[in-house]
């Protein structure tokens, strides 16, 4: 069931357009004027959202993988991670010249003194090193170390959730939702849970079977 | 800071709106909610009925909603500081009102559920007076003035707004406290179908807020019941609200329906929900820093370099004295 090249690209297009969306909404909407009389401040929140709703979806494409057996969707995990780190580079950007603008005196004892602000910080210096070993020269330079490293990706995806709940003064719902749906996504990936999804798949794959038997249509391939 | 008083004479026709008006109001505010208007144009809705009292005539002279009023020059106001004023759209669709929901513009969208007419406010305690009090017969007295202040939010924003209202202090006088009275308690309506945002515990409803006696009776400390010469729009905290210009701006508690005088110090509600956060006193101090984020600069809404904090939000040399020999820590 693997994608033909046409289908590839069809499908790395729709990821290109769905991930670029929230900035382009972003920017008519500042264009617009449709923000608050505070646009830093939407913008802030918004470019942190979607790099943690980003961060989220890459997490859970090997969970997803899984379930479904779809292998093919993983070469689209490190382009939308790439995309959370884009996020995440706007949101910092947002910080440093729209807010703070250049600061730097303040950056850095924010930096240092103010936990909320240091753990948004060592979120995306993981997502930066993340992104600059991406390439498939890397991977290949790296070898068994690359694995250990883009493990960083699950303690980005904790420190981030961290960082947007002790930066909400007492509205933690969605702080508290991004957290619930990253431990869901880490815990699917402990040895015990992946063997009860694995019996799951099983037993679907053993209805699947009868199913397309009855239709004598093809067998289908692991 | 007193930019312009108005004669008493002037405050029947602009503030104080007869009860036939009301009714005309309500049924306009229905109406408009059924075509899902209401929360955009209330306050426009407001001042439309306001003037079909003079012209009888409510249709013809439905104003451009959500605007100041026009009997003054707003445009050439300044603070004593020489600030400019934020615009009416600033002050009234970026707010902090959690019982509307807790987006900034959330209470511009929700708010119009409240219902500020009619409005009674309890005053108890430690009185020689106490009493419940229709909104009308509470205002009968007083002398609403227009009064140009800096709002200067926790969360390190700030604009300058021109309320309408009276000094606490005249309230004061006229309940006559005890010698006991030694903290004044306010506390905003608890009723989440009219606040939608009191079905969640966000914070401990209702929402309390406190001040020192002498704080009380400080010539800056005043009581809203306008801005820009209009009835204060709902998200704003209608029809009555708290303004103290050197605390941070959470101490200005809204749609206030009782006002206690104590012996002890108040349970203010933020101090209540994270007391390492935020302190009964709440001084506007650029030297002491939320534990999350520094409060030494603030953006004042509209620009984009961030200002200087300064110290009591700027009206330190009116207000220090009060404080002098306190901790500053405890002054946060």
């Amino acid at each position: 069931m693997a994608l033909s090249r046409k289908q590839r690209v069809v499908a790395k297009t729709v990821v290109w357009i769905a991930a670029l969306t929230p900035a382009a909404l972003l920017a008519w909407d500042f264009w617009r004027g449709n923000l608050s009389v505070n646009p830093i401040e939407d913008i802030t929140n918004r470019t942190g959202w979607w790099t943690l709703t980003l961060l989220s979806v890459t997490l859970a494409i090997t969970p997803v993988r899984r379930l479904t057996g779809r292998h093919d969707i993983v070469r689209f995990r490190r382009l939308i991670g790439l995309f959370a780190f884009f996020y995440g580079t706007l949101h910092l950007l947002t910080y440093i010249v729209l807010d703070r603008y250049f600061a730097f005196g303040t950056l850095l004892e924010d930096i240092a003194e103010r936990p909320f602000i240091t753990v948004g910080f060592a979120t995306w210096l993981i997502l930066l090193s993340l992104a600059l070993t991406s390439t498939r020269g890397w991977i290949r330079r790296l070898g068994k170390k690359w694995r250990r490293l883009h493990r960083g990706v699950y303690v980005a995806a904790v420190l981030g959730t961290i960082h947007f709940y002790w930066g909400v003064k007492a509205d933690t719902r969605e702080p508290l939702w991004f957290m619930g749906i990253v431990a869901v996504l880490l815990l699917a990936r402990l040895p015990a849970v992946r063997r009860m999804a694995g019996s799951v798949r099983a037993r679907r794959r053993s209805a699947g079977e009868r199913v397309s038997a009855g239709r004598r249509s093809e067998p289908l391939t692991p | 800071m007193l930019i312009r008083k108005h004669g008493t004479h002037d405050i029947r026709s602009s503030e104080i709106t007869p009860e036939s008006v009301f009714v005309n109001r309500r049924t306009f505010l229905e109406r408009s909610t059924r075509i899902g208007l209401a929360a955009a144009f209330a306050p426009g809705v407001l001042a439309a009925c306001d003037r079909s009292a003079n012209t009888a005539n409510a249709a013809s002279s439905v104003p451009v909603p959500g605007e100041p009023s026009q009997d003054v020059d707003w445009s050439r106001m300044r603070s004593e500081l020489g600030e400019e004023l934020n615009s009416y759209e600033a002050v009234t669709t970026y707010n902090n009102f959690y019982e509307f929901g807790t987006g900034k513009e959330d209470p511009a969208r929700n708010a119009h559920t409240l219902e500020p007419r009619p409005w009674s406010i309890a005053v108890e305690g430690e009185v020689a007076k106490p009493a419940v009090y229709d909104l009308e017969d509470f205002l009968s007295p007083v002398r609403l003035e227009d009064r140009v202040y800096r709002l200067r939010c926790v969360e390190a924003w700030s604009m300058v707004i021109p309320w309408r209202g009276f000094a606490l202090a005249d309230l004061i006088r006229r309940v006559e406290p005890t010698g006991n009275a030694r903290f004044v308690e306010f506390t905003t309506l608890n009723d989440p179908e009219q606040m939608p945002g009191q079905r969640r515990n966000v914070l401990p409803w209702p929402y309390v807020e406190g001040l020192r006696m002498d704080e009380a009776n400080h010539p800056l400390t005043m009581l809203v019941t306008g801005v820009y010469g209009r009835e204060l729009p709902n998200q704003n905290g209608a029809p009555l609200r708290l303004i103290v210009p050197w605390k941070y701006g959470f101490k200005g508690v809204k749609s206030i329906v009782k006002i206690r005088f104590v012996r002890d110090m108040p349970a203010t509600t933020w101090a209540i929900v994270a007391p390492d956060e935020y302190g009964f006193y709440a001084n506007v101090n650029p030297e002491v820093d939320h534990p999350r984020w520094s409060q030494a600069t603030e953006r004042r809404i509209g620009e984009f370099r961030r200002r200087e904090t300064l110290p009591f939000n700027g009206y330190g040399n009116q207000v220090a004295s009060m404080y002098a020999g306190m901790d500053p820590r405890t002054l946060y």
